[in-house]
């Protein structure tokens, strides 16, 4: 309850922030914040006396949304497919082939020490270049190489998820006398799923982020389209900051998706 | 039950937890392994169980030889009742579920036939209040006997017991252990690792006590507890029955 101004701005428990505040502190706390940020970029920009145009961006605003949707379609095929190879690699790590399983953990090695800007510049101007890939394939390309890139991280958050379920309920399985399809089937996959789903949520996150970097290779999706959009008006904040509250507006609420899974897996047990 | 072990050998690495082990039963109903922590004990019965490999010698049951391969194996776990210390339920499906499952897809049953049999064993041990139940709104006590249910809805003719009350305290560990003396009442044989000396004591028709991978000595209860021959065997239960 709030009984004093002390207890709007003090979190409760003093220092050691035991608790979390009541609601009307938290949100009025994070306007505050919100203000604070928004307040200081429009006083530097006052001081410059920026000349805003907001009337060639918005003439544009198709354009930008188009892009918007690109990046959307280009991260959900993305998504499923880099869900498909993560779990797959995760299996190979996990193999008793051992062919399968250090060609996974080579390929994870070497693709999440890698910047992805790198990789798109490899994949599609060198290898697409000496395999002579038509620029028909381009998004294909673009799409793939995102998916190799967020199928390592994805793979490396499932291999921590499978190792996640105890030993003694593998045992458990084996004593049952499930196969080893079954063990996964019935006993792994659905106790690591919970384990898994937080971070896989977040994981979508940058994989919405990382999407931006295909601009480099001319896919239009959202950055692409800002560019354009900028190179055309010259109207630099008037694009760039739409862009960025284009970002946020997906990766924000995926990112409290994801923490709150995790509170509500880690409460239920 | 008849169980015959011909110079077991167990090498983890350089260590040798089972050091050629035999022995040959014949009609016997409950074998109690007796012993110090360390002792061999519960790798003998994951032996036998059919859940590790032995570095050496052969093992049967019933007759039976028991094949070491993969497949063999796995048709031999199904046909046996296993319950382990702690752990053996899934903690993501219910009481029930939990018994069903192995049921329909290790053992063919429809669900309807699995959810029969299920809710019969559940019945006859007075959990069917907590079928609905995950493992973890159970007690230790609780858990442990919805795992016996589930081993012996298979009807297997033998069950292994790897102590399967030291993770429980005594007023748990007497609801599990009178549950256990009821399945061997149905007529169900036993293979058992237990602490409870007295349990062992009353339920098991032949005792053996391993210490340092072999076997120090084999006998009926009475001989065990009441004029044992080996120093081990004496040592043993000076010291466990001190206090």
């Amino acid at each position: 309850m709030i009984e004093s101004w002390r207890d709007l701005v003090l979190a409760p428990g003093g220092a050691r922030g035991e608790a979390s505040p009541p609601a009307l502190a938290k949100a009025l706390n994070i306007l505050l914040a919100l203000l604070l940020l928004i307040g200081a970029v429009w006083l530097s920009l006052l001081k410059l006396s920026y000349n805003w145009n907001w009337e060639s961006v918005w003439d544009h605003r198709a354009e930008l949304f188009l892009g918007w949707l690109m990046t959307l379609g280009v991260t959900g095929v993305a998504l499923v497919l880099s869900t498909v190879g993560g779990f797959v690699l995760a299996l190979f790590q996990r193999s008793f082939v051992l062919p399968l399983r250090y060609f996974a953990k080579v390929v994870v090695e070497i693709v999440r020490c890698s910047p992805l800007l790198v990789l798109i510049l490899l994949f599609w101007y060198g290898f697409g270049g000496v395999f002579q890939v038509g620029n028909e394939y381009r998004y294909v390309a673009g799409i793939l190489i995102l998916t190799l890139f967020e199928s390592t991280y994805i793979s490396e958050i499932m291999r921590a998820g499978i190792e996640s379920v105890g030993q003694t309920q593998i045992e458990s399985a084996r004593a049952i006398g499930f196969t080893r399809a079954q063990t996964y089937r019935y006993v792994i996959i659905p106790q690591a799923t919970r384990q898994v789903l937080p971070p896989l949520v977040g994981q979508l996150v940058s994989l919405i982020k990382d999407s931006s970097l295909l601009s480099y290779i001319a896919i239009q999706e959202f950055t692409f389209s800002a560019q354009q959009v900028n190179s055309n008006t010259y109207s630099t904040l008037e694009t760039y900051l739409p862009l960025a509250v284009g970002y946020l507006v997906l990766t924000i609420p995926i990112s409290l998706w994801s923490r709150w899974l995790e509170r509500r897996f880690k409460y239920e047990t | 039950m008849k169980l015959s072990l011909q110079d077991v050998v167990k090498r983890f690495g350089a260590h040798t937890v089972i050091d050629r082990v035999s022995l040959e039963l014949d009609d016997i109903h409950c074998l109690a392994l007796i012993g110090p922590s360390g002792g061999g004990k519960s790798t003998l019965l994951r032996i036998v169980v059919g859940l590790e490999y032995p570095s050496a010698g052969g093992v049967a049951l019933n007759g039976r030889p028991i094949e070491y391969h993969d497949e063999a194996l796995l048709r031999h776990r199904r046909s046996i009742g296993t319950v382990f210390q702690a752990f053996n339920l899934f903690p993501h499906l219910t009481a029930l579920r939990n018994i069903t499952l192995p049921l329909e897809k290790v053992h063919g049953r429809t669900p309807d036939e699995a959810r029969e049999l299920a809710e019969g064993t559940l019945r006859r041990f007075q959990l069917l209040d907590h079928a609905h139940k995950r493992p973890a709104e159970l007690s230790g006590g609780q858990r442990q006997r919805v795992a016996i249910a589930r081993a012996i809805a298979i009807k297997p003719q033998v069950v292994l017991l790897d102590e399967p009350t030291s993770a429980l305290d005594p007023e748990m560990t007497a609801e599990v252990l009178e549950l256990i003396e009821e399945i061997k009442r149905e007529g169900r044989d036993l293979l058992l690792v237990t602490h409870e000396m007295g349990f062992a004591r009353r339920l098991a028709d032949r005792v053996a006590l391993l210490a340092d991978g072999r076997i120090a000595e084999l006998g009926p209860p009475e001989q065990i507890f009441g004029a044992p021959q080996s120093d081990v065997t004496k040592g043993f239960l000076r010291r466990v029955l001190r206090y």
